[in-house]
């Protein structure tokens, strides 16, 4: 079993397909009477969050207590790095404390990689810059599998800000591995040359999402971040939302059985219209409860048995 | 040159394998067990049958079955997964977690006998009614076991047994069933001599 789960790219197939079975069953734990589970008695998660973040922290913690995990929670707002505490020493703070797993996300790329070597115990990216979301991808490729019953084969565009999102990096990343095949779609300022060949071999890339819709399974929408807009990546919100925008009539373009997902949160009238968001065809408020189950089967693979 | 070989003073025994029940003897044993089933639950009514994976499983399967056909009763069946409720979780690598998969009309108010196949420490038998008692709340609980070997460490008795087999410590029993190896058995294999 792996120890860290830093990127989409650490899972094979098989430790990926354990990690979706047992989000299976931790999804019925959700539907008792007692939603918990013992088996992280005694064991202490970290969320240590150097960015703002709700649905993700929120999910972690959700997700460790149901397995009766201690949590503590570290912003780093009112924290010691407001008084210019490195990365290393709060690690090595947290690992005085005796934390079992550190659920980490940071400004920085690469930061969750050099909290590995720091700390003994696991470490989970919860997205770091622009670089990786790999809990994310797995509950975006557990939602298509439990409402499509498979991902091998399945056609998956991901449209938007290709460029500066990590849940694209991880998802194509982790549904490449599981045998999905992966369109990106966004204007050309926002997909970096070669990123498909650098990530997965056989991905596509596309400028033209009316090309694309009629043949895919899953448009996953990428949210298009505010700060964004003023940096003249696309001429104007109006004709980013014209051409890459998902809208009712580009929703009956799509295929009778695809599916709408997004990641949150969601800009709407931007990438995505109400009527697409809150149409049965989007999966986006079962991405957030398939989160929790998802999270609950990563710290139970990662911390439930001795993998020392 | 050439030495002789070591004259070994006692050779490497085979680990001894002794059959403790055959085919037939566990048929006829679950028939028992059915048929004590019903006479001590006044044919079975507000019954359940949870297994224990992985044989806890089909045994309860084919109770089910015989119960059925001696008193034309249906009794629920379902699975009780007790990966997350066991006591020896960190003195291994992570274990898989199987389905847990309750019958439709629950288990609140029932009667709920577990089945399993072996009761050894009875530390299986402790998690499985933790797990129990977060899925619902049964009016009673009761144990049916194929074989009963000794060695309790917790205060924990079977209400059906299949066979008691006196084994000691270092010695293991070993069930096999159709349903998950390919034929019925339940084998003794002798602890290796220290």
């Amino acid at each position: 079993m792996i120890r860290h789960l830093l990127s989409g790219a650490d899972l094979d197939a098989a430790t990926a397909t354990q990690i979706l079975d047992t989000a299976a069953e931790m999804a019925t734990v959700a539907g008792r009477e007692v939603k918990k589970l013992p088996a992280l008695r005694g064991r202490t998660v970290v969320n240590l969050f150097y960015e703002d973040s709700t649905r993700t922290r929120i999910s972690f913690e959700a997700a460790a207590k149901r397995l009766s995990a201690d949590v503590i929670n570290f912003s780093a707002k009112g924290s010691s790095v407001a008084k210019g505490e490195s990365l290393k020493d709060t690690a090595l703070t947290l690992q005085a404390m005796g934390a079992d797993a550190v659920v980490v996300r940071h400004p920085a790329s690469g930061a969750p990689h050099r909290l590995a070597n720091w700390v003994d115990g696991s470490v989970v990216n919860a997205g770091d810059g622009t670089h990786e979301h790999p809990t994310q991808a797995l509950l975006d490729a557990y939602t298509m599998r439990s409402r499509l019953g498979r991902l091998a084969g399945l056609h998956v565009a991901i449209v938007g800000d290709v460029l500066h999102s990590r849940v694209a990096r991880s998802n194509v990343l982790l549904l490449s591995t599981l045998g999905a095949k992966i369109t990106l779609v966004g204007p050309p300022t926002l997909i970096p040359v070669d990123i498909a060949q650098a990530l997965a071999p056989g991905t596509d890339v596309s400028y033209d999402l009316d090309a694309v819709l009629p043949g895919v399974d899953v448009v996953m929408m990428l949210r298009v971040q505010r700060e964004r807009m003023n940096d003249s990546y696309f001429p104007s919100a109006r004709e980013y939302a014209r051409r890459y925008g998902l809208d009712g009539p580009r929703l009956r373009r799509l295929p009778e059985h695809a599916i709408v997902m997004h990641p949150g949160p969601m800009n709407r009238g931007m990438e995505i219209t109400p009527e697409v968001a809150d149409s049965p065809r989007s999966t986006i408020v079962e991405q957030v409860a398939n989160g929790v189950s998802v999270r609950m089967a990563v710290l139970y693979l990662l911390l439930g048995g001795n993998n020392r | 040159m050439a030495y002789p070989p070591a004259a070994r003073t006692s050779p490497p025994r085979q680990p001894s394998v002794k059959v403790i029940l055959t085919a037939a003897d566990v048929s006829r044993v679950v028939d028992r067990i059915a048929h004590q089933i019903l006479e001590k639950t006044q044919g079975a009514a507000e019954t359940v049958l949870l297994g224990i994976p992985t044989r806890g499983v089909p045994l309860a399967g084919r109770l089910a079955a015989r119960i059925s056909t001696f008193e034309d009763v249906t009794v629920p069946v379902g699975v009780l997964d007790i990966t997350l409720y066991r006591d020896d979780l960190r003195r291994h690598a992570t274990r898989a977690v199987g389905p847990t998969d309750l019958p439709a009309g629950g288990i609140d108010g029932k009667r709920v006998i577990l089945v399993d196949d072996v009761l050894f420490s009875g530390r299986t038998v402790r998690a499985a009614l933790d797990a129990l008692s977060d899925v619902g709340r049964p009016a009673s609980v009761q144990l049916a076991v194929l074989v009963d070997r000794g060695h309790r460490q917790l205060p924990i008795r079977a209400d059906y047994v299949g066979k008691n087999i006196p084994t000691a410590l270092a010695e293991s029993v070993k069930v096999t069933l159709a349903e998950t190896d390919g034929g019925d058995e339940v084998k003794l294999y002798g602890g290796t001599p220290a």
